[in-house]
C-alpha cells in the first residue's frame, strides 16, 4: 500500500459566483456549500459562511474544529491511494454546544503568533441546529458539517493540476537494520461528549489501543470530537498533518526505522487507564522499538496516563521523550502537571497555558463574544469595554499544541 | 487544597477517580470513586444502585476520617 | 562638529556588610547602618570592569546588626539611604557578593527587595546558588551566581557588571545566558525548532547517551502529615466540598470553567439533594452531561443527609464550598484551600469530605 499525496496551494480564497479554483485562487458558492450542508443535516436550522485571512483584523470565537480540505482522487481507504490535499486553507466550525467551549483564533496581532490557523485562508462555518437538539447529537452535527465542507471544497479542486505530487513511503522501503528502531505513541482523548475522538469513523474509545499505518493519520483516518482545551487539544487538522508522524517518515531509512504508530487512548476510570498503558507498552515493545516518542492531549487527568505510559515504557527498556504543555500558573510559579514519576526524565515542553495574553480589539468579531469571559481560559472581567480581550493562552486554538505542532516551549527564569 | 485542609487539622477524605494523581500530589486519605465525569454515580446504572454506590464511597469516606494513620492511605475496603 | 555625547553613567547605590566595607571583622557585627560617600571595596572593583557606572555612595552595615531584627533593620537602612540621595537621582541598587555567607546574603536580599518596592529600583545582589536567602528571595530579587567563597570574587563582579544596562533596561534575564540564579518561574518562549523536532532530536540524543536538555525536569510535591482522626463521625460536624464544579444554577460567583481564581460556598440548608435544575457543573474538563443531569454525582448530598438522618454523621455544615480544578495552578489550589480551612475551622467543623473529577 502506498499514499500519493498531491497537493493543491491556495493563495486566496473569496465568496461569490459558482466555485471553482483557478490558479490558486479558490471561489465558493456560499448557496451550493449551504444547501449541501443543509441536505446533509435537516436539524441544521442555519449555517452562516464567514471567510478569515491571514492578517485580517479578524477574531474568531468559540471554534470547534479545523479542518484541512482533502479529497480522495480514487476509493481507496485511509492510507493508500490519492490523495488531494488543499496548503493554506482550511474549514473551521464554531457556535456554543453546551453552555460555552474555548477556542479563539485571531487573524492578526499578538494572538495570532501563538496559533497556527492564523497563517491559513478560514472557511469559517457558524451554526445553529434546530431548538432541542441533544448536545451529544449537536457536537456530531457540527462534525460531519465540518468534514463535508472540507470535502466539498476539495472536490472542487479535484479536476485542477497538483502543484506538487509525492510518495508518502514507509515499509515498503528496505531499511538498514543498524538504524535505531523509533516507534511513535499517539494519545487521544476519548472522555465522552467533548472530549472524544473518532478513528476511521467510530469512537475510538473503544478500538484502541492499537497499532496503526502511520499513513492512516495523514490520510483524514483520525477526526477530532474534541472541543474543549483549545490550546492543547488535537483538531482534525493537526491529525492530518501530525508533525511527528511526517517527521519520522521523512528520515525513515535515512537516519532511523520508524517501526510504527501506538495509538491509545485516555479514558475516565483509573483501571482502564492502567489497563490501556499497559497494552500501549506492550504494543510498543512487540514492534521492537528501542525509543519512543509519545504525545499528550488535553491536561490534568491525562498527565497521569502519560505518567503511566513513560513508567511502564523506560522499565521495558524502550526510552521515552514526552510532549507535554504546563499549567504553571499565570506568574510561572507553580508545579506544571497533575502527575509525576521519576522515570519522566525527557519531556518537550509546548509551553505554559496559563500565561495571559492581551488580545487588542478586532473590527470583525466573529462568534458570540458577550460569553468570552465563560470560556476556558477567560475569567470575570477579562472583557475591555474596546472590545480588547485578557485570555489565557489554554482559550487559544493549538497554542500549546502536544504533538510539537508549534514552536512555543517554556524554560526556567 | 486537600492538603490545605489537612495542614490545618481537619482530617479530609479525598473522595477522586484518578488516585494516581492524589498520591503524587500528597492527600492523605485517598478513596477511589467511579470515573471522571460521575465520581459518584453510574450513568448506566439505576438511580438505586446509583445511591448504593454514593453510600458505599461516603461510608468508605467516614471511615478514612476515623482512622489513625502515619502515610497516605488508600481506603477502598468494605 | 561635535563629538558624540558619551553616555551618561549608571548612577549605583551599593551595599557591603562591615567586613567588605573595610569597617571591621567580626567582632564590628554589630555595626549600625552608615553611609559612605563613593565606592568601597568589591565596588572599586566594580566600577573598573564597569566604566559605565558610578557608585555615588556605599551603605554599610553589620551582619548581626542586619540578621537580629531584619525587618527594623531593613527600615533603618532605608532611612539612610534616603538622608544621603535623591531617589531619582539614581539608576540602580546593588548588593554584596555575598558567596556562601547566610547572613550577608539575607541582607543583601531584603535590601534589594526593600529598595527595589520603595523607590522602583532595578536591584542585584550576587551569591552562590545555596546561600540561605536564595529560596526566600529568587522569585524577587535578582541573583547573579557566584562561587561558594571570596576566591570567585572577580568572577562575581564581573558577572554584575555583565547584567547592569539590561537590569536597568528591565530586559528579560536568563538563567543560563546572563549567569543568574533561576527564579524558579516558568516562561514561555519561541524555540528555534518545534515542538516535534525538539522531541525526534532529543530522543536520538537519549538514545544515543548523549546529555540533553531536559526542557521540564518533574516537580517534587511537598507532603502534609496527617491529621489527627475524628473519634466518632456521628458526633462531629462535617464539611462537603468538591473540586468538580458543582454551584447553583446561574453560577452565582462566576468561577472559571478552567484555572479558576477562587471558590465558592452555597448554602444547603434544608436541601435534601441536589437536581438538574438547581445546581449544574461549570468545569470545562470533563463531559457535564451526567453531571447536569443528577449534580449528586459529583457532590453526594443526597445520601450524606441520609447519613445524616440515620446518625451516621453527626451534622452537615449548613453550606458546601466549590470551585473548579481544571487547569487552576497547584499555587492557587492552595490558597482556596487556606481559605476555606481557615473558615472551617473558625466555625467548628472537624472533618471534611472532598469530591474530586
Amino acid at each position: 500500500m502506498t499514499l500519493t499525496v498531491q497537493t493543491f496551494a491556495v493563495s486566496r480564497v473569496s465568496m461569490g459566483g459558482a466555485s471553482d479554483f483557478v490558479q490558486g485562487h479558490l471561489r465558493i458558492d456560499p448557496e451550493a456549500l449551504g444547501s449541501r450542508l443543509r441536505n446533509l443535516e435537516p436539524r441544521i436550522e442555519d449555517a452562516r459562511l464567514h471567510l478569515a485571512h491571514p492578517g485580517d483584523a479578524t477574531r474568531l470565537l468559540c471554534c470547534k474544529d479545523v479542518v484541512q480540505p482533502r479529497f480522495k482522487l480514487d476509493a481507496k481507504a485511509p492510507g493508500g491511494g490519492h490523495l488531494g490535499v488543499l496548503d493554506g486553507v482550511a474549514v473551521v466550525t464554531c457556535g456554543p454546544i453546551v453552555g460555552f467551549q474555548e477556542g479563539i483564533i485571531d487573524m492578526s496581532g499578538p494572538g495570532a503568533d501563538y496559533t497556527p490557523f492564523s497563517r491559513l485562508h478560514l472557511v469559517v462555518l457558524e451554526l445553529q441546529v434546530k431548538p432541542g437538539t441533544r448536545p451529544h447529537d449537536h457536537e456530531a452535527i457540527v462534525r460531519a458539517a465540518g468534514l463535508e465542507a472540507a470535502a466539498y471544497l476539495g472536490e472542487v479542486c479535484a479536476e485542477a493540476a497538483p502543484t506538487e505530487t509525492q510518495e508518502v513511503l514507509w515499509n515498503e522501503v528496505a531499511v538498514d537494520e543498524r538504524l535505531p528502531r523509533i516507534a511513535y505513541v499517539c494519545m487521544v482523548l476519548t472522555q465522552g461528549l467533548l472530549h472524544d475522538t473518532y478513528l476511521l469513523g467510530e469512537n475510538a474509545s473503544g478500538t484502541i489501543p492499537r497499532v496503526l499505518d502511520p499513513r492512516i493519520v495523514l490520510d483524514n483516518g483520525v477526526v477530532s470530537g474534541n472541543c474543549v482545551s483549545a490550546c492543547d487539544k488535537n483538531t482534525t487538522y493537526h491529525h492530518q498533518n501530525n508533525p511527528i508522524i511526517r517527521l519520522l517518515l521523512d528520515g525513515h531509512g535515512k537516519r532511523w526505522n520508524f517501526v510504527g504508530l501506538v495509538m491509545t487512548n485516555v479514558p475516565t476510570r483509573l483501571a482502564e487507564k492502567q489497563r490501556s498503558a499497559e497494552i500501549a507498552v506492550s504494543l510498543t515493545r512487540e514492534l521492537g522499538a528501542r525509543a519512543v516518542v509519545v504525545s499528550k492531549e488535553g491536561f490534568g487527568n491525562p498527565d497521569a496516563d502519560l505518567m503511566m505510559l513513560l513508567r511502564g515504557l523506560e522499565l521495558g527498556g524502550v526510552k521515552a521523550v514526552a510532549l507535554s504543555d504546563e499549567f504553571a500558573g499565570a506568574d510561572g510559579g507553580s508545579q506544571s502537571l497533575a502527575d509525576s514519576t521519576s522515570h519522566a526524565n525527557a519531556i518537550v515542553s509546548t509551553g505554559n497555558a496559563n500565561q495571559r495574553v492581551r488580545l487588542p480589539p478586532m473590527a470583525t468579531t466573529i462568534g458570540p463574544l458577550a460569553d468570552a469571559e465563560r470560556l476556558a481560559g477567560g475569567y470575570a472581567g477579562n472583557l475591555g469595554s474596546d472590545g480588547s480581550m485578557e485570555v489565557e493562552l489554554q482559550a487559544i486554538m493549538g497554542a500549546t499544541n502536544q504533538l510539537g505542532f508549534s514552536n512555543l516551549s517554556c524554560r526556567e527564569v | 487544597m486537600v492538603k490545605e485542609l489537612e495542614r490545618a487539622g481537619l482530617p479530609t477524605a479525598h473522595i477522586c477517580s484518578i488516585i494516581t494523581i492524589s498520591k503524587t500530589v500528597g492527600a492523605n486519605r485517598i478513596v477511589p470513586s467511579v470515573a471522571i465525569p460521575h465520581p459518584l454515580g453510574d450513568p448506566g446504572k439505576t438511580l438505586t444502585e446509583e445511591r448504593a454506590i454514593r453510600r458505599r464511597l461516603l461510608e468508605q469516606a467516614l471511615s478514612a476520617l476515623e482512622t489513625e494513620i502515619s502515610d497516605q492511605t488508600v481506603f477502598d475496603g468494605p | 562638529m561635535s563629538s558624540p555625547k558619551p553616555k551618561p553613567k549608571l548612577r549605583a547605590v551599593h551595599y557591603l556588610n562591615q567586613f567588605f566595607a573595610g569597617q571591621g571583622g567580626e567582632e564590628q557585627g554589630g555595626l549600625e547602618p552608615l553611609w559612605l560617600e563613593g565606592a568601597a571595596g568589591p565596588g572599586r572593583l566594580l566600577e573598573s570592569v564597569a566604566p559605565g557606572l558610578e557608585i555615588v555612595g556605599t551603605l554599610v552595615a553589620g551582619d548581626n546588626y542586619m540578621a537580629e531584627d531584619l525587618e527594623s533593620a531593613v527600615s533603618r537602612a532605608l532611612q539612610v539611604v534616603t538622608q544621603h540621595v535623591d531617589e531619582s537621582a539614581i539608576d540602580l541598587f546593588i548588593a554584596g557578593p555575598a558567596f556562601n555567607a547566610g547572613r550577608y546574603g539575607i541582607a543583601c536580599a531584603a535590601l534589594c527587595q526593600a529598595l527595589g518596592n520603595r523607590y522602583g529600583w532595578p536591584a542585584v545582589t550576587a551569591m552562590y546558588p545555596e546561600n540561605p536567602a536564595v529560596d526566600g528571595y529568587r522569585r524577587e530579587v535578582v541573583m547573579v551566581r557566584t562561587t561558594s567563597d571570596v576566591m570567585g570574587m572577580r568572577e562575581a563582579v564581573a558577572g554584575v557588571a555583565a547584567i547592569l544596562d539590561k537590569l536597568v533596561a528591565g530586559e528579560n534575564l536568563l538563567p543560563a545566558r546572563d549567569g543568574i540564579i533561576p527564579r524558579g518561574l516558568r516562561q514561555n518562549y519561541f524555540a528555534a525548532a518545534s515542538g516535534a523536532e525538539r522531541a525526534i532530536e532529543m530522543l536520538l540524543c537519549k538514545l544515543r547517551g548523549e546529555a540533553f536538555a531536559n526542557e521540564y525536569p518533574m516537580p517534587s510535591f511537598d507532603r502534609v502529615p496527617p491529621a489527627p482522626p475524628i473519634a466518632d463521625a456521628s458526633r462531629a460536624t462535617v464539611a462537603l466540598i468538591t473540586s468538580g464544579g458543582i454551584v447553583p444554577s446561574g453560577n452565582p460567583d462566576r468561577i472559571e470553567s478552567a484555572s479558576a481564581s477562587g471558590w465558592g460556598q452555597y448554602s444547603i440548608e434544608g436541601l435534601e439533594a441536589l437536581n438538574a435544575t438547581t445546581h449544574r457543573s461549570v468545569h470545562g474538563g470533563y463531559d457535564p452531561t451526567y453531571a447536569n443531569e443528577d449534580p449528586n454525582r459529583v457532590l453526594p448530598l443526597d445520601m450524606a443527609r441520609v447519613l445524616e438522618q440515620e446518625g451516621r454523621i453527626g451534622r452537615l455544615f449548613p453550606r458546601y464550598f466549590a470551585t473548579v480544578g481544571n487547569g487552576t495552578s497547584v499555587e492557587q489550589a492552595r490558597r482556596f484551600g487556606t481559605e476555606i480551612a481557615a473558615l472551617l475551622v473558625n466555625e467548628g467543623v472537624q472533618a471534611v469530605i472532598f469530591t474530586s473529577t
